[in-house]
């Protein structure tokens, strides 16, 4: 395992990020301005890095993709964002926190880093309270909160069901202030094409001007990626459609490890599939199990208006299976459970591929008034894409691809395996182990920008104060320009018949129906033969018209395709090389007799790095032994 | 349903656009606007021809990414939606659709829908912030601010920055979109200390950018996917006043 060192702090666990920080190395505030950063990514955790770097004094350059920072997908987070306030006086603490997110993970995840997120949660909300953003409050004029899937405390600060929003507006003004300063230049309508190494360290970004096509070197002491999760891959998630992974993809190519690629979160409420050409999965926020209670009918293929089933014949089968829980389970445990259900064929619809969330009771109970407070924009969300009142009837939702706990392996300073190369929020690995709590998705991005990478960075950067600007007529920079040009002049040779986007909606149905929410060995297997047939097809079958050095939408499709192919092999692989089952990563063959996750601590108690070992060349695999000093590795029951 | 599509075509900013006409045939009522739209661009792709640009990305209303004039209505004929939130079933068989991307001088077309709404951007670089680093925060609940304010400065911050207001406005006006800004922030008590200053410095950038004056015509609200309030323009000027 030589390559993977943590650099976990010494010390009790509570202890190791104030140690850490007391002795990290500074940068002089003088040698910061000299200092170049590259960050890519506008979401929680790129604008709050660029911007908390920008107050540091560092020279920043923040990238992305969309016409706006304004624009990334921590937009459309909806929930909340959990913090350890104990506002509530419900018993919550830092600790609790942490703990909760290391069995919400089904301990595949680090304590140290999990203890460290769970610490500066509160500092996120200080920091947003203070930056305007309107979270709901109190009638005494302090913040309120509310209890969110998987946890038995109140600790989840929300704005209606536009928490992400309201987060990510507040980072894109922080990022905003920065850039009125003259310590961030923002290079919208960017895309980052490769990671440029120079003598082992990351150098620079090769990028592609979106609206003239233009390919450019951009040189930086240290680069950071803040660029979301792989979700997408599924072609149908809840994610914007050109989320991607190929900034991250071509980190990995570069010698940045992949680590556990195959924990990937299916969300359990989102709007089912309506037609064929669906382009995404709508998300209704897991908020809504608060009060809304899921059922099916029971008895098969009951296709009665939902209003017209009499309460005996209804079928609560979370509150059924997990009495302790009910509809508040994790995510992953409330996914299966629904496609247990429509499998056995109690789903509802035309489809079968649905279940009822019901809020009947809720609203006879607390009023219509009090639900449309809550939740008043989702119910209105829902009904315009369904055209569905759900104060009358149910709403109807089915579990889609979401949230990828996957991503670049990084050690406690979230640095990769590059030097000076850094993945933050969703992109990296690092906190969520094999399954995401809810609302610890902003927490966690938020926490990584603004309150740990700044401290991280500086140890690195401390060394570098004396390395001149990246120069970018380096042959490094050249090589790695002709080569994503070189890739730009393939893609657009092919000249077949069929658009990126057809290819990326069959390769999500292989996803979905092979490694989505349940896996076998031989669904897998076939799944890596049907990929690399598809992929074969992709390369020969292509086509974009038009021009490269021009606004090409197709051709910017077609990379982020072209990259998915690989990463779905080794997501593939990943899965079939973890026989276990734990959190969101479900091997039907690793079951107890009752259908739940069957973990193998054993063997599986360890961190997946894969690492790039060449084109068409099997991925070496790199164990990080997971060690618990704190917590016991229990089974995860939530009964 | 079977419909005609009228669809501006410009292949860049410099070079002169003009309407194309499509036809699509099969249309589904559960599709969304920009499903159809992407139906369209996979046939022109099969045939080799340039695809309709379009910006899009969030599809379900919150990333304020997708917007363009659909029928003479910015995201279309319907209230209270974006363009990707669109349903087709609001259309009918045998309709003609004309879609045009928005049309207002501070926001050049870059290709076709696509236009370039950057000077949204350099508004609230002028101002739209709260001036706090990262670590200088006092104790969240050590701010306490009113319910009922807390509410209205959601009410205006859900404002997407989609630019429909602007392409509604025949003055081509930003002040829904600024105000909804200042609105936030002039509600909440932390966001009091610097109110003068950024009602100044995001007003003077409005200008500079080439958007119009607000004669209270009233279509920005009616229009605003968000329904973001006029009292929210009611409000900006009153900072405004007490400004100087």
């Amino acid at each position: 395992m030589g390559k993977l060192i943590s650099k976990i702090p010494d010390g009790p666990l509570a202890e190791k990020w104030t140690r850490y920080k007391a002795s990290v190395k500074l940068v002089n505030p003088a040698n910061k301005k000299k200092i170049e950063i590259i960050v890519v990514g506008t979401g929680l955790s790129g604008a709050g890095a660029a911007s908390a770097l920008g107050e540091l004094g560092y020279s920043v350059k923040n990238f992305c993709y969309q016409d706006s920072p304004r624009r990334a997908h921590s937009v459309a987070a909806q929930g909340g964002i959990n913090a350890a306030k104990n506002y509530q006086n419900d018993g919550d603490s830092t600790y609790r926190l942490f703990y909760d997110m290391i069995k919400g993970g089904d301990f595949r995840a680090r304590e140290g880093n999990v203890y460290r997120a769970a610490e500066v949660s509160n500092q996120v909300i200080d920091h947003f309270t203070a930056l305007g953003v309107p979270f709901a409050r109190d009638y005494g004029g302090t913040l309120d909160t509310r209890s969110f899937g998987g946890v038995q405390v109140s600790r989840t600060f929300y704005a209606k069901g536009q928490t992400g929003q309201q987060c990510l507006l507040g980072c894109y003004s922080s990022l905003n202030r920065q850039i009125k300063k003259g310590n961030v230049k923002m290079f919208p309508r960017r895309e980052m094409l490769d990671l440029v190494v120079i003598d082992g360290r990351a150098r620079g970004i090769i990028t592609r001007n979106l609206i003239t096509g233009e390919i450019e070197r951009h040189g930086a002491h240290a680069v950071v990626l803040a660029t979301g999760g792989y979700g997408t891959i599924y072609y149908l998630s809840t994610l914007a459609v050109n989320s991607n992974a190929s900034a991250a993809w071509k980190a990995h190519r570069k010698g940045a490890f992949f680590a556990n690629p195959s924990f990937v979160q299916i969300h359990p409420t989102s709007v089912p599939q309506l037609n064929e050409f669906q382009s995404k999965l709508t998300l209704m926020s897991e908020s809504l199990r608060n009060d809304g209670r899921i059922w099916v009918p029971k008895s098969k293929g009951d296709k009665r208006p939902a209003n017209d089933i009499p309460e005996d014949e209804r079928d609560y089968y979370l509150e059924r299976r997990y009495p302790t829980f009910g509809n508040l389970v994790p995510r992953d445990v409330a996914s299966r459970a629904a496609k247990e259900r429509c499998d056995a064929g109690y789903g509802i619809g035309e489809s079968g591929l649905a279940v009822n969330l019901d809020f009947r009771d809720a609203i006879n109970k607390q009023g219509k008034k009090a639900i449309e407070n809550k939740y008043g924009n989702l119910f209105d969300m829902y009904k315009t894409i369904t055209g569905i009142d759900s104060y009358d009837e149910p709403m109807r939702i089915y579990p889609a691809g979401h949230y990828t706990m996957g991503g670049l392996w990084v050690d406690y300073e979230l640095m990769t395996t590059i030097p000076g190369l850094y993945a933050i929020g969703e992109s990296n690995f690092s906190d969520h182990g094999a399954n995401r709590l809810g609302a610890s998705s902003l927490m966690q991005a938020a926490g990584d920008g603004y309150f740990v990478l700044p401290n991280t960075i500086s140890n690195y950067l401390a060394d570098q104060i004396s390395v001149a600007k990246i120069a970018t007529d380096k042959p490094e920079f050249a090589d790695a320009e002709k080569a994503a040009t070189e890739r730009i002049d393939k893609l657009m040779s092919i000249k077949g018949k069929h658009t990126a986007s057809s290819f990326h909606k069959r390769l999500g149905k292989i996803m979905w129906d092979y490694v989505g929410m349940s896996r076998n060995e031989a669904g897998l297997k076939k799944a890596l033969e049907l990929v690399k047939e598809l992929k074969d097809e992709f390369w020969k079958d292509l086509n974009i018209p038009g021009s490269a050095a021009d606004l090409n939408m197709e051709l910017e499709k077609a990379g982020r395709v072209a990259d998915y192919f690989d990463l779905a092999q080794l997501l593939i692989n990943d899965a079939l090389d973890r026989k276990e089952s734990c959190g969101a990563h479900f091997r039907e063959e690793y079951q107890t007799p009752d259908g739940e996750a069957l973990r193998n601590d054993k063997e599986f108690a360890y961190v997946a790095a894969w690492e790039y070992a060449g084109e068409g060349k099997p991925h070496i695999l790199h164990k990080e032994e997971l060690k618990f000093e704190e917590v016991e590795m229990k089974v995860r029951s939530y009964k | 349903m079977n419909l005609k599509l009228k669809i501006w075509r410009q292949k860049n900013a410099g070079a002169k656009g003009n309407f194309a006409t499509y036809r699509m045939e099969d249309v589904s009522p559960e599709m969304s606007f920009l499903e159809m739209l992407d139906a369209l661009n996979k046939k022109l792709v099969e045939e080799d021809k340039e695809p309709v640009a379009f910006d899009h990305d969030c599809r379900e209303g919150i990333c304020g990414s997708c917007g363009m004039y659909i029928n003479g209505h910015p995201h279309g004929p319907v209230p209270a939606v974006t363009t990707c939130l669109l349903s087709m079933r609001y259309f009918s068989d045998g309709d003609t659709i004309w879609v045009e991307p928005w049309r207002a001088k501070p926001f050049p077309v870059i290709k076709d829908l696509i236009v370039d709404r950057s000077a949204f951007d350099k508004i609230q670089i002028a101002g739209g912030f709260i001036s706090i680093n990262a670590g200088a925060a006092p104790e969240a609940n050590s701010i306490l601010a009113q319910k009922k304010n807390a509410d209205a400065a959601f009410d205006s911050s859900i404002c997407i920055g989609c630019g429909a207001c602007v392409a509604a406005c025949k003055n081509a006006s930003a002040m829904l979109f600024v105000s909804a800004k200042i609105s936030q922030f002039a509600l909440l008590p932390q966001g009091r200390i610097e109110a003068k200053e950024r009602v100044r410095e995001m007003v003077e950038k409005m200008d500079e950018l080439g958007f119009g004056n607000c004669s209270n015509t009233g279509a920005c609200e009616a229009e605003c996917p968000k329904e973001i309030k006029l009292t929210n323009i009611a409000r900006l000027n009153r900072e405004y006043y007490k400004a100087f």
